[in-house]
């Protein structure tokens, strides 16, 4: 194992069960009354490590899961099956208190700065709140200087400290997201869609300031983006994932420069480019099908131009193809794709 | 006749009638738009690119309303017209397009109802020939089998699909120009490009002018002809698209372009606009964009920059680009 593995996440499954209650679950098929569950499956077995100091984003659609995974890793959502290491222990089945110390280490910031703080807290109680619960023997004045400080950190007065949450803009307001993350000094920094609600302008200053903090506090990031001209500019790797599974993990480079998975090229060709005249992106046919009734084979072979009946049979592993490049797909592995 | 454009916009200013007075959310906009002409409305939110498309229909609601300018629109003048011919422009000649499918959409009438009553609304034909209409359009935003989809409802269509009805929707008339307001924002990438390539494929075979208002530089530059950045209620800067997107003038324009991930080599710091877009209570004097302009200097703080001929066909508000 690399030494520099930070987060490993291992055959990663997550299930949502939506079928409700039991009446809900009665079918009548066959003669007689059966009950059966309705799953939505999220996340099928993704596997990958994450390196100190690095950023490795995820980006899909959305329903492809990359939420899912991102709270499943910070353990909000206990996983089906699989697991979740930090620096080579496994975490993911520790209890509550056992996982305590875990949680100053791994902090999330959320999309909706509009949500994601208390309405009817002051910043100062919003960033005090996890000092004086993960180090309860801290003093006041050492809490208050806590404060003042991360405050400067992320850009904003700490004159500020005793408004409420609807005095701030939308970027102020996820700068403080940032800093209450920020406030147990952590290692690990899960952000899922920290700018999506930000206007162009203001989204330049927040992905300033994580490259900022990324420098300054050796941070690493699991960035969960959507929006792929974002993830080009901050990430070291990126994760393609359609359908709750990988698809493609590669450098950033080797990603955008030479894309292997038929899903990556054609997301990637999608992308609005500045001053590009008109389209001339790869059309996918049909829609994304649903997590609910998932494709047998690789999930996306209902869409993609190379499918064959191997793609319709067996599901892909991921494997290496090149340097730190991996792929999920049948034609890759045969060399049948046009590269 | 051809050489008047198909829409000329002056002087528009649209208010909204607040306690403690008046607001101007549009202020003084004016551009024109030729038959066939793609113009893109490029801004923050709150810079008013929304209320200027839903100005040029005379569709502001209370408690906002038109304060001033004029609106000619093949050659009539919308501010003065009544009620009842508007409703004759509105979804006949001018049509709309709005960022959330699902809203604009009946949920409980089928699609084919739906389409075939805009037809009867607008002209006198009969049911079967609306119903006709309604296929012919149906096919020409390519959704697959359109006879059945005619009779489903629409929690059956994906988000695309359901934005590419709305589309059919918008061109069951013929219109000589459609609004589309933030079209793709709700949709994914892949489809959203493909909602764009169907949107500027349909504008070039039906000779329909268009106005595409949204957020996105990327997006505008890859459809429009010539872009409009609005900034606090204000059109800062117009141009063809080439200029504007490659060798933008306006300090803000240049600004929003350095922020964007795409132009700024990987890992490097993007350029950051200081500040935040004035609230419409607090515009500053003279020119709106004086108190985040790195340059500002002291006649910006005075005096109002009128928008007026740079370089290469570009239009900008800026005193210091004289």
């Amino acid at each position: 194992m690399n030494t520099d593995t930070l987060v490993s996440i291992r055959d990663l499954h997550k299930h949502f069960d939506i079928s409700g209650g039991w009446l809900d679950q009665l079918r009548f098929s066959g003669g007689r009354f059966a009950r059966r569950k309705t799953l939505v499956q999220a996340v099928n077995g993704v596997s990958f490590d994450i390196l100190e100091g690095e950023t490795v984003s995820v980006v899909g659609e959305s329903g492809c899961g990359k939420s899912t995974l991102a709270r499943t890793v910070m353990r909000l959502y206990p996983p089906q099956a699989g697991e979740v290491h930090y620096r080579g222990r496994r975490i993911d089945h520790l209890s509550r208190e056992q996982f305590k110390p875990y949680r100053t280490r791994m902090q999330m910031i959320f999309q909706d700065p509009y949500a994601s703080l208390n309405p009817r807290m002051r910043v100062r109680q919003i960033l005090e709140e996890p000092i004086r619960f993960h180090r309860p023997k801290t003093s006041g004045s050492e809490v208050l200087d806590q404060v003042a400080e991360i405050m400067q950190q992320v850009g904003v007065d700490p004159e500020w400290r005793e408004r409420y949450p609807h005095e701030f803009s939308g970027g102020q307001r996820q700068r403080i997201s940032i800093a209450r993350a920020l406030a147990v000094d952590p290692e690990f920094i899960v952000a899922d869609e920290p700018i999506a609600a930000l206007d162009v302008s203001i989204q330049a200053q927040i992905l300033n300031l994580m490259m900022e903090l990324q420098e300054k506090r050796r941070l690493t990031y699991l960035f969960i983006s959507h929006d792929l001209s974002v993830v080009a500019h901050i990430s070291s790797r990126v994760a393609v994932m359609y359908l709750g599974t990988l698809c493609e993990l590669a450098a950033i480079d080797a990603l955008f420069d030479r894309p292997r998975h038929p899903y990556t090229q054609a997301l990637l060709s999608a992308i609005p480019r500045l001053g590009a005249k008109g389209f001339q992106h790869q059309r996918l046919t049909g829609d994304v099908p649903t997590p609910i009734d998932l494709p047998s084979g690789c999930v996306f072979h209902g869409r993609c131009p190379h499918a064959n009946d191997r793609c319709a049979r067996e599901v892909p592993k991921l494997r290496p193809h090149g340097d730190q490049t991996q792929v999920a797909c049948h034609g890759v592995e045969e060399g049948r794709l046009p590269v | 006749m051809d050489r008047q454009p198909l829409l000329s916009v002056r002087d528009l200013e649209i208010r909204f009638r607040m306690r403690h007075g008046d607001l101007t959310a549009v202020n003084r906009v004016s551009f024109d738009l030729a038959r066939g002409d793609r113009l893109g409305i490029v801004g923050e939110s709150g810079a008013g690119k929304s209320v200027t498309g839903f100005g040029i229909l005379n569709l502001v609601s209370k408690p906002g309303y038109i304060a001033g300018g004029h609106l000619l629109f093949e050659g009539r003048e919308l501010t003065a017209l009544p009620e009842e011919e508007l409703r004759q422009i509105r979804g006949n000649r001018i049509s709309m397009i709005f960022q959330d499918p699902m809203m604009t959409l009946n949920p409980v009438l089928t699609v084919g109802t739906q389409m075939v009553e805009t037809i009867l609304a607008h002209r006198a034909v009969s049911r079967a020939e609306a119903t006709a209409i309604a296929l012919d359009r149906i096919r020409k935003v390519a959704i697959p089998s359109p006879q059945k989809r005619l009779q489903q409802y629409p929690h059956e269509f994906s988000g695309g699909m359901r934005q590419r009805i709305v589309i059919a929707i918008a061109l069951l008339n013929s219109p000589a120009l459609i609004i589309a307001d933030e079209p793709t924002s709700a949709l994914d990438v892949t489809i959203q490009a493909d909602i764009l390539a169907l949107l500027l494929g349909l504008c070039q075979s039906e000779k329909m002018g268009l106005i595409l208002i949204t957020h996105d530089l990327a997006v505008v530059s890859q459809v429009a002809e010539r872009i409009a950045v609005m900034y606090a209620g204000t059109i800062v800067e117009i141009g063809p698209t080439a200029q504007v997107a490659g060798n933008p003038q306006h300090p803000y324009t240049r600004g929003l372009l350095g922020a964007l991930p795409q132009r700024v080599p990987r890992g490097g710091r993007l350029n950051q606009i200081p500040g935040l877009m004035p609230t419409l209570t607090r515009v500053p004097e003279g020119c709106p964009f004086s108190n985040r302009c790195t340059l500002c200097e002291e006649v910006c703080r005075r005096r109002v920059p009128p928008l007026a001929p740079k370089a290469a066909g570009c239009l900008a508000a800026c005193h210091l680009l004289d």
